[in-house]
């Protein structure tokens, strides 16, 4: 009987036990990404009538004002849990999800915290936006610990946006 | 759908910029493939898997950056640019961006 007890909580301990911590590390990552994106969302309806782009001139009929430099950045790490799935899935190869929402995350925050210093400084429209990225930490043969981005632009009081 | 990198499309203007879309997509090749790339690495010469691996990323990347432009009900996507992140080896990122407009 003690055997019995004895080979059943071992069975708990080391089995059952990495399982259930792996099951709540993919939860809460799942959560903690479903909140970012929830937060994105709301401060990209707060600034959706700033005018975005990556063009370097207005159109011709635009006249603009109060030129400045806005940045935004952020650095997002990637969950340890979808990782490794991520790694299984370079074994068979095709489209990585995992780091596809991860990079969208970094890049969507970073573009937000640029619109809040364009909206900040009274500006109705960032030009001539650039996007930049790189991973953190890592080197030859070692992970990295997640991804950079970088967004910047030229924030713009414009008036005659109604043709 | 007018997909370019120039500033504007010759002939017409601008009507309305309806902003920045983008699109993204990470990308393996199977660890067979790697396995090929590091043996051609004895010799050097083109790593062809990783050609392909890059065109398909290509193609989906503007495929995504495009569809995000319809649905903004945009007619142009002008001064595309594209830039790739590695994100782990063996797998590489292409995000393409440019700005939506509607011309005339």
């Amino acid at each position: 009987m003690i055997e019995f007890l004895l080979s059943l909580l071992f069975v708990l301990l080391f089995v059952l036990g990495p399982l259930l911590l792996a099951a709540a590390g993919v939860a809460v990552g799942w959560i903690v990404e479903a909140n970012h994106f929830r937060r994105l969302e709301e401060g990209e309806r707060q600034l959706g009538h700033l005018v975005v782009s990556d063009l370097k001139q207005l159109p011709e009929n635009w006249a603009a004002s109060d030129a400045s430099l806005v940045c935004g950045e952020a650095a997002i790490a990637r969950d340890s849990l979808k990782s490794f799935l991520a790694g299984l899935r370079r074994l068979v190869g095709g489209r990585i999800r995992a780091y596809e929402t991860l990079m969208e995350r970094a890049r969507r925050e970073a573009l937000l915290r640029m619109l809040r210093q364009a909206q900040a400084a009274g500006a109705n429209a960032v030009w001539n936006v650039r996007v930049s990225s790189s991973a953190v930490g890592g080197g030859e043969r070692q992970k990295t610990f997640g991804v950079l981005v970088i967004a910047y632009g030229t924030a713009l009081k414009v008036r005659g946006t109604e043709a | 759908m007018i997909v370019v990198n120039t500033e504007y499309v010759p002939g017409q203007s601008i009507v309305e910029v309806k902003g920045l879309v983008q699109g993204n997509t990470v990308r393996a090749k199977h660890v067979g493939r790697d396995i090929a790339a590091g043996l051609k690495n004895i010799f050097g010469g083109e790593l062809r898997g990783y050609t392909d691996l890059l065109i398909e990323a290509r193609r989906e990347a503007l495929g995504r950056m495009v569809a995000e432009a319809e649905r903004l009900g945009a007619n142009a996507v002008l001064n595309v640019r594209f830039a790739t992140s590695a994100i782990t080896s063996g797998a590489a990122e292409l995000y393409a961006y440019g700005t939506a407009v509607v011309l005339q």
